[in-house]
């Protein structure tokens, strides 16, 4: 069976007990001081998008996720691994 | 027989010259500047993983480093109780290794930080501590924007008496002003179980020679003599 590309898009953001102050001062000293007193909450985090030859999105995903777990791309004390998003490309 | 030292360069890598001097020039114990491919073990006594930026820091700082096959030696040495420490850049690869547990994060003024600070001395029985008094304050200094340690597992650190050093004021004091970037309980360096590991964001490297220093102490010294006598009594 022919493989097929699919791009998933991951973040990696901070867990709650870990303070982050990029997104405090994101909210406090941008947001805020600028108007947008409405917003309740920043967190801050990062990014990626893989591109990943897989048989099915199942597949592909437990790739993904088994990956990042093995090889520590996120570091499990203080970050979540979020999957954002898996298309088709 | 010679005892001999590795000081594993990283791309990247900064200090890594300035502890192979020290150990070489001051400390007088034969030390070699390997790249971290080329890099042996069973060669060697004892290990330095230096400061700097391996691999630029890219994805989180450390995390390219611990896969490079030189951390696969130095977790043999690890094992068989030889000693390790990880300065600065060299304590974020040993934590992403996991060869020592939390995470080291941005310094919570974002900003990176070149000072001398002071730490207190917690444990003086690992294998880079053994020359130092417990509740010594040592004066050292620090470069760093990623260095504010965090674990989930404070107490199990404290239970076990892996919390090796705390930013402390000039007196031993842990006041706020003491932290220079939001370390968890002011923890500047850790050890794992065992004791023959160590890492920690100060500099010894650059606080063993009276020339760098502003109040001419040579405190860095410490642990290096520390590390010789703890391998020459394994030797033995």
């Amino acid at each position: 069976m022919a493989q097929t590309e699919f791009v998933i898009e991951i973040s990696l953001e901070n867990k709650p007990a870990a303070r982050d102050p990029v997104a405090e001062t994101i909210k406090r000293d941008l947001l805020a001081k600028k108007g947008y007193e409405e917003v309740s909450k920043v967190r801050s985090g990062q990014y990626l998008r893989i591109n990943i030859f897989a048989n099915s999105e199942e597949q592909a995903k437990e790739i993904v996720t088994k990956m990042c777990n093995d090889l520590r791309i996120f570091n499990p004390v203080t970050q979540n691994l979020n999957i954002l998003n898996v298309n088709k490309l | 027989m010679t005892i001999k030292i590795a000081v594993i360069q990283f791309p990247g890598a900064n200090c890594d010259l300035d502890a192979v001097h020290v150990l070489n020039d001051v400390i007088g114990v034969e030390t070699s500047l390997v790249w971290h491919n080329h890099f042996k073990e069973a060669e060697f006594d004892g290990v330095v993983l230096p400061g700097g930026f391996s691999f630029g820091d890219y994805l989180r700082a450390g995390i390219i480093a611990a896969h490079s096959p030189a951390l696969d030696e130095a977790r043999i040495m690890l094992k068989d109780g030889r000693p390790i420490i990880g300065i600065c850049n060299g304590f974020q690869i040993l934590i992403e290794a996991e060869f020592l547990p939390g995470a080291l994060l941005q310094n919570e003024s974002l900003k990176f930080v070149c000072k001398w600070i002071n730490i207190k001395v917690l444990n003086n029985k690992t294998a880079f501590t053994q020359k130092m008094n417990k509740d010594d304050v040592l004066a050292i200094p620090i470069a760093h924007g990623e260095g504010r340690y965090f674990t989930d597992n404070l107490k199990e650190l404290e239970e076990n008496d892996q919390i090796v050093f705390k930013y402390s004021t000039e007196n031993g004091n842990y006041e706020p002003e003491a932290n220079p970037n939001g370390s968890l309980d002011n923890i500047a360096g850790i050890c794992n179980l065992e004791q023959n590991c160590i890492g920690l964001m100060p500099h010894p490297e650059r606080a063993s020679e009276e020339i760098l220093s502003p109040k001419g102490t040579t405190q860095g010294r410490l642990f290096f003599e520390s590390m010789v006598e703890f391998i020459e009594r394994r030797l033995k």
